[in-house]
């Protein structure tokens, strides 16, 4: 029954990307200009694919929520970004970029795909540099390199605390090129309602201007979502204010299959939250643990006292203090991956010896670091992010450890795509975060500024050729077909009754109930009952908002609030698949842990037997449940073990 | 902490905005800017204090003073008081309980207004279209350690590069030029190998669509690099200002020799 063909090309696995792109079908130049794609999303995977599709002379419309293409979600990027390059030579390769990846992933992703990543790693890096991306050097003037969790050796690259900005702006400039040169038309301040399907094809895109507020109708000959991440279905998260799942969601309503929607990532290292009237999360960035130890007192009489604000962090002697990541991963020590670290942090909290007001946060420390290295070092590497952690907490790092917490940062869920980063429509690729493919059931840091890169310069302009190889004798498409016509009504009517309810509620109360509910049951630590009981209540929080929400303004101009409610619909819906899979998942695995799976100390117990496939949820209208469909993944080039950040 | 706000009211591009006078209370000193706004907006939209419910819109995605999305104008500063940060990294505790505070748009005859403190600023990214980039295709370049580049110029680069692209220094000059902005991206690339090739293409053709949109001309009075959220050297001014008038001397030269100039 199942429909799922993941096209995994034939051969050994250092030869299926090349065995793929000799056999793939390729559009000739004076075809491609007959050709339209439209992108939606200006990351660093929309940007990236945009640019290139408009260079091999495709016509490309891309769109953004934003005022420009470079304020992306990509742009807060802090840490750095993967490559297995080897240049520290301390024993790095694709093979062990794409070995890492897989286990960090808790073998929950498929192989061939993370052997591509791993493979153009190399070529992003070179691209980056050719574009002018000013990376941090050594003083011979080389490239250099810094360690990140789940790894042994440095291949990470950056460009101070700023790697996203970079290379967001590196994409924006080659979009800008293509922007000048007509190849690519711009839509900004455009968000996608719903995507148009003609003859079971994805052909097109309804959108409402946010300045004018008019619904308007886009097509093309393929659809390309880059949109990222569905973090912020909890309401705090680390990801900017206007990312958000609604093309994602829509696709999926239309047939597009979502993959592993209960992978989502747990990021060890936020700035605890601090008070209700918070809209968002900050990262500190997990490059800081190269240098940072993670502690919290050993004694419980001490964590009463440091929360009381009778004792500081620095009154606690040496021995007193517990460095639980060094104590229980010795291999890895504070560089364990996150889904580890998180659960260490959650777990040394619950068992009461959190510090902070709320008692909800850990130490991490540079005292030893800046006793080592001096000051200035520290300051070179991280003083933007020092910077930012004493605007907010208002407390200067460099003499007092940082106060951290766990924060929902990253989705590794996504729509369902095959090799070709296809999904179950055909004529729609998905890429970067908005896609579930690299990185199984956990990420590993600065992993998806690689994938987004990834899909965009190198895996998109083949695969996509490959598809409208076929699509050359299809005359374009007009907006004036009945299915365009359908969908535009659709969204109108949806917008529509959205503020015809004239409720009591905003939308951001609704949606700050809705975080709360997913974040205490379908967080850190979930059981069966308790995915159960989040189910019932998204289920009556989900109808109390189309009945009780209040949503201002008009259908014309500029109207926020009616955006976020359009969000915020979706979001509901969402986050009961996203319970669902969670609890059908009867086992522990990444950043999904269930509290009846574990080892006797703790650790995530896999089910290798049972689960070791992509869930792949199917649409089956509102009323109906949804239909799960499963490709197993075969590991045929690596050893599943249990991971081991132990020894 | 209690505040009284004076919010800039416009219903869109064409109507004639004015002043509104809002009040907030009980807000933490740990509260940032943006989340007081929140607060205010939440306030409008449940309570209902005033009909039609309007709540203020103003631009803003990251929160973490990276994307450059914010841009208010408070108290006839560019993104308030706190010098060397975004308006949304800002927090109340930098305003005195009971303070009167003037939240405008920003001013400038090339950002219009969409509404409320809403501006259009892609007017930037005409600018950057013009070469506010190097002209490399996907693929076929040479390894990133090929070319080694000096540690100072890369970290020069860095500081250059390190622009949000808000439009603070527009805001903060009185002719609201955009000269610091172009002058950034200009001198990121003429600090790199790489960059140099166009480099005086990319001169010239960014001034003129800078004069060209409608931005004032610099009398270098500093103001934007006082305001700049992200700490943008006036010294890349200097860059960019050799840089425009070798480019310029060149073209002058080709010229004479006969020959055109891209
Ligand atoms: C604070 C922070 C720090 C991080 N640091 C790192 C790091 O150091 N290394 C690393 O590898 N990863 C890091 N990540 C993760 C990484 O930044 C993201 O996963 C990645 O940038 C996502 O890129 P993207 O292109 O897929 O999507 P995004 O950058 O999220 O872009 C989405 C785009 O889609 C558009 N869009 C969305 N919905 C619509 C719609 N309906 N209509 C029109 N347009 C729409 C948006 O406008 C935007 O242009 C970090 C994440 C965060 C939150
Ligand atoms: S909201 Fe992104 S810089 Fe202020």
């Amino acid at each position: 029954m199942t429909r799922l063909n993941s096209k995994i090309p034939e051969g050994p696995l250092h030869q299926k990307w090349t065995n793929y792109k000799a056999n793939q079908k390729l559009v000739s130049p004076a075809n491609k200009r007959k050709l339209e794609i439209i992108v939606v999303g200006t990351g660093l995977a929309g940007a990236s694919a945009a640019a290139s599709f408009g260079e091999m002379g495709f016509n490309v419309k891309v769109f953004c929520i934003q005022d420009s293409p470079r304020r992306a979600h990509s742009i807060a990027a802090q840490g750095g970004i993967n490559a297995a390059k080897n240049y520290p030579n301390d024993g790095d390769s694709i093979w062990r970029l794409f070995y890492d990846t897989i286990k960090g992933g808790d073998y929950r992703a498929r192989e061939a795909n993370v052997y591509r990543l791993a493979e153009v790693s190399n070529n992003i890096i070179d691209q980056c540099v050719a574009q002018g991306v000013p990376f941090a050097r050594d003083y011979a003037g080389y490239l250099d390199n810094r360690s990140f969790g789940g790894a042994q050796v440095s291949r990470t690259f950056y460009a101070r605390g700023q790697t996203g900005q970079q290379l967001l702006l590196g994409a924006y400039g080659a979009l800008s090129k293509e922007i000048k040169r007509g190849t690519v038309q711009m839509f900004n301040r455009h968000e996608m309602l719903d995507l148009v399907l003609v003859d079971g094809r994805a052909r097109g895109i309804i959108a409402r201007n946010l300045v004018t507020g008019t619904i308007e109708r886009f097509a093309a000959h393929a659809v390309v979502l880059a949109t990222g991440g569905y973090g912020n279905v909890y309401f705090l998260s680390t990801n900017a204010m206007n990312s958000n799942a609604s093309a994602a969601w829509k696709a999926y309503k239309r047939g597009a299959f979502f993959g592993n929607p209960a992978f989502v990532q747990i990021h060890p290292t936020c700035i605890p939250v601090h008070g209700d009237y918070q809209s968002k999360l900050t990262l500190m960035s997990e490059s800081l643990r190269n240098d940072g130890r993670i502690w919290v007192p050993k004694k419980k009489e001490d964590a009463e006292a440091i929360r009381a604000g009778k004792l500081k962090a620095n009154d606690i002697p040496e021995e007193d203090r517990d460095y639980y990541l060094e104590r229980r991963y010795p291999a890895f020590g504070n560089l364990v991956p996150r889904d580890v670290a998180s659960r260490a942090a959650k777990e040394r909290c619950d068992a009461g010896y959190g510090v902070g007001p709320t008692g909800l946060a850990v130490y991490l420390d540079f005292a030893d670091s800046i006793k080592r290295l001096g000051k200035e070092v520290i300051e070179g590497r991280y003083g933007n992010l020092f910077q930012m952690y004493e605007k907010i907490v208002d407390e200067n790092p460099y003499e007092n450890p940082m106060m951290i917490y766990p924060a929902v940062h990253y989705t590794m869920g996504g729509l369902w795509v095959d090799y070709e980063l296809q999904s179950t429509i055909p004529g729609l690729f998905v890429a970067g975060e908005a896609n579930f493919s690299d990185h199984g059931a956990n990420r590993l840091g600065a992993s998806a500024l690689m994938q987004g890169l990834a899909d965009g310069y190198f895996v998109l302009p083949y695969t996509i050729q490959n598809y409208l190889a076929d699509q050359i004798t299809v005359p374009k498409f007009r907006t004036d077909l009945p299915e365009f016509e359908a969908a535009e009504k659709e969204a109108r009517d949806r917008l529509q009754r959205l503020i015809s309810i004239q409720g009591k509620y905003s939308v951001d109360t609704y949606h700050k109930r809705l975080g709360k509910i997913m974040w205490d049951y379908v967080g850190m630590a979930r059981d069966e009952a308790g995915l159960k009981f989040a189910i019932d209540e998204i289920r009556k929080l989900r109808k109390e908002f189309w009945e009780n929400v209040y949503v201002p303004g008009k259908m014309e101009g500029v109207n926020d609030e009616l955006m976020k409610a359009e969000r915020l619909a979706d979001y509901m819906e969402l986050a009961e698949l996203i319970a669902r899979d969670a609890l059908h998942r009867n086992e522990s695995c990444g950043g999904h842990f269930r509290v009846e799976y574990q080892t006797e100390d703790g650790e995530a117990l896999r089910n290798d037997d049972d689960y070791k496939y992509v869930a792949a949820w199917e649409w089956k209208g509102s009323d109906a449940e949804p239909v799960l469909h499963r490709e197993p993944l075969n590991y045929e080039f690596v050893e599943i073990k249990t991971r081991n950040y132990k020894s | 902490m209690n505040f009284t706000l004076k919010i800039w009211r416009q219903e869109n591009a064409k109507a004639k905005g004015r002043f509104k006078t809002y009040k907030v209370e009980n807000i933490s000193p740990d509260c940032s800017f943006l989340e007081m706004l929140d607060i205010l907006n939440q306030q409008l939209i449940e309570d209902k204090i005033e009909l039609p419910v309007d709540p203020i819109a103003f631009d803003h995605d990251c929160r973490e003073g990276i994307c450059g999305m914010c841009s208010l104008y408070i108290n006839g500063r560019p993104h308030g008081p706190e010098q060397g940060t975004t308006v949304c990294q800002l927090h109340m505790r930098k305003f005195k309980d009971g303070d009167t505070i003037t939240i405008e748009p920003w001013r400038a005859k090339a950002f219009p207004v969409i509404k409320d403190l809403m501006v259009d600023r892609s007017a930037f990214d005409k600018i950057i279209q013009e070469g506010g980039y190097i002209s490399v295709s996907t693929g076929g370049v040479p390894d990133a350690n090929a070319i080694p580049i000096p540690k100072e110029d890369a970290d020069l680069a860095m500081d250059a590069a390190a622009c949000i692209g808000c439009g603070a220094c527009v805001a903060a000059c009185k002719n609201a030029s955009a000269m610091l902005f172009v002058a950034a991206k200009v001198s990121q690339f003429a600090l790199l190998p790489q960059g140099k090739v166009e480099a005086e293409k990319r001169a010239l053709a960014m001034v003129a669509k800078m004069d060209e949109l409608g931005f004032g001309s610099c009398t270098n009075t500093y103001a934007c690099e006082a305001e700049c959220p992200k700490n943008i050297s006036v010294e890349n001014i200097a860059r960019l200002n050799r840089e425009y008038l070798k480019a310029k001397v060149k073209k002058a030269d080709r010229k004479r020799e006969g020959g055109g100039f891209g």
